[in-house]
């Protein structure tokens, strides 16, 4: 409805942010966790992440991207007409990225 | 004279077909970079599933880690990764569309802005990968 | 000597007698500096005077002539047959836009959210002849000058995805109109086109597909001017959400 109030802003914001750490730091991680290490170009034990900077820079490389995927994926969905009901769909979509935050913080915590 | 506004009954409402984004190849590249974003949200998943590996200590890390060069997770992980750089470039363009640059008088080329974000990006990923050589231990 | 000849394949809709569009297939002479205006001139003087369409200035500055050929959707006073003979040409109506006859769409819709978006200057106080001109600077000038270019041809919208997919949504050109105001210096209304233009499904809607600015005529780039209206729509919101005070 034109003229509502809206919390659309937010989402757009988190998605610019995610959208931003996505693009500038995924590649890079994709070569080192999903080649490099796995095929042992480059030998790592992990005791790293267990280092409070490393820490917090992990759960803003993991967390922002899943709002990014949240904002694209609902509308997405909703631009290919499938008749997906909008209101559960957003809750999937935005809730499924607030709780990936919270198991994130919670992983990283408990490394 | 009935005015301006035409009889609405008499209208003939043009359907959009669902697969409207299958029907021009502009389309088709819009719908793949917006579904980018689900292969970067996958590849975080696994990420963390990784990195909690370390919950039961660097043997359980290690050992994870191996299992991931399975020809499986490789291939995986290539399309991720093909998703990831198009998601970079598509995101460099749309960067220097939305956030134009002035000099002086003039404005920065889009093109240059579009080089300036894929340095940066080189950068950064060079800077990641000192930094976790260096520090990894 | 046989003259060379190209068919136009247009579309038909006759609301008293049909009940969906169809098409009608003319053949006509081949003029090699003709655009498919003049072609549909030739149609509709020399052969079908029924065929109905828009057109004004055939210049590509009154934005009346807009429909799809081969289903992109162009100003027909800028769409050269020579560029598509000898194949056939497919004329049709702007899509995403109700069919009033043949080629003629309703616009009313478009006309509606232009005018939401308030597109002329807007002063607190008006400022009296006496007092002189409202003056500008050439930078205060460039800062907006693309968007004024806009001729309101609706190309934007029948290229848009999400115009033909969600009714609500403000459009290509009316944002971008409103966003050229918000830009004009000697406007004081962005409050007044804040309330629409922030509002749930009038900019959010749009995903960045890109097709309005490649069809746009006139290079006013209303991609452009959508994202930037979200960004600063955005900042505004956060401002207003993590620093309350200070605003009214």
């Amino acid at each position: 409805m034109i003229g509502e109030k809206t919390t659309e802003p937010l989402w757009w914001g988190l998605f610019s942010a995610g959208g931003v750490i996505a693009a500038f730091l995924v590649p890079i991680h994709i070569l080192i966790a999903g080649f490099a290490v796995p095929l042992g170009w480059i030998s790592d034990t992990g005791i790293l992440y267990r280092n409070w900077s490393v820490r917090i820079y992990l759960f803003i490389l993991i967390s922002l991207p899943l709002y990014h995927w949240a904002h694209r994926f609902y509308f997405a969905v909703n631009d290919m007409h499938l008749g997906v009901p909008r209101k559960p769909l957003a809750l999937l979509c935005y809730g499924g990225a607030v709780i990936g935050t919270l198991i994130t913080a919670w992983v990283l915590l408990r490394l | 004279m009935s005015g301006t506004r035409p009889d609405k009954s008499k209208l003939y409402y043009q359907k959009v077909s669902a697969t409207w984004w299958l029907k021009k190849p502009s389309y088709l590249l819009f719908m793949l970079r917006e579904l980018s974003s689900v292969f970067i949200a996958l590849f975080l998943v696994i990420y963390l599933i990784q990195l909690s590996q370390l919950i039961d200590g660097p043997q359980a890390y290690v050992s994870f880690a191996q299992k991931l060069s399975s020809p499986g997770w490789i291939l995986f992980h290539l399309v991720v990764l093909a998703f990831a750089l198009y998601h970079s470039f598509t995101w460099f363009k749309s960067t220097a569309v939305i956030l134009p640059i002035r000099i002086g008088e003039r404005l920065l080329p889009r093109e240059m802005i579009i080089a300036l974000n894929i340095g940066a990006w080189v950068l950064v990923s060079l800077v990641i990968l000192f930094l976790f050589l260096a520090l990894k231990g | 000597m046989a003259e060379p000849t190209v068919t136009l394949n247009v579309t038909r809709y006759r609301p008293e007698q049909d009940r969906a569009p169809t098409n009608q297939r003319y053949t006509i002479p081949y003029k090699n500096d003709w655009v498919v205006l003049d072609a549909l001139n030739h149609i509709k003087d020399q052969m079908d005077g029924t065929l109905s369409y828009r057109w004004s200035c055939r210049m590509g500055v009154c934005g009346s002539c807009g429909m799809m050929v081969n289903g992109v959707p162009k100003l027909t006073c800028a769409a050269f047959l020579r560029d598509y003979y000898p194949q056939e040409i497919r004329v049709e109506p702007l899509v995403n836009f109700p069919i009033i006859r043949d080629l003629v769409i309703d616009m009313s819709d478009f006309l509606d959210k232009l005018k939401s978006v308030k597109p002329w200057i807007i002063r607190k106080e008006e400022k009296p002849v006496s007092q002189g001109e409202y003056r500008q600077t050439p930078a205060e000038l460039e800062a907006y000058k693309q968007f004024t270019q806009c001729i309101n041809c609706m190309l934007c919208y029948a290229a848009c995805p999400v115009y033909g997919l969600e009714p609500e949504f403000l459009g290509p050109a009316a944002i971008a109109l409103g966003y050229r105001y918000n830009l004009d210096s000697r406007d004081q209304g962005r409050d007044q086109r804040q309330g629409v233009l922030m509002s749930h499904d009038a900019i959010w809607q749009c995903t960045f597909v890109g097709e309005c600015s490649v069809v746009c005529p006139k290079d006013v780039d209303p991609a452009a001017a959508i994202q930037r209206t979200k960004v600063d729509t955005t900042k505004e919101w956060f401002q207003s959400v993590l620093l309350p005070w200070g605003q009214k």
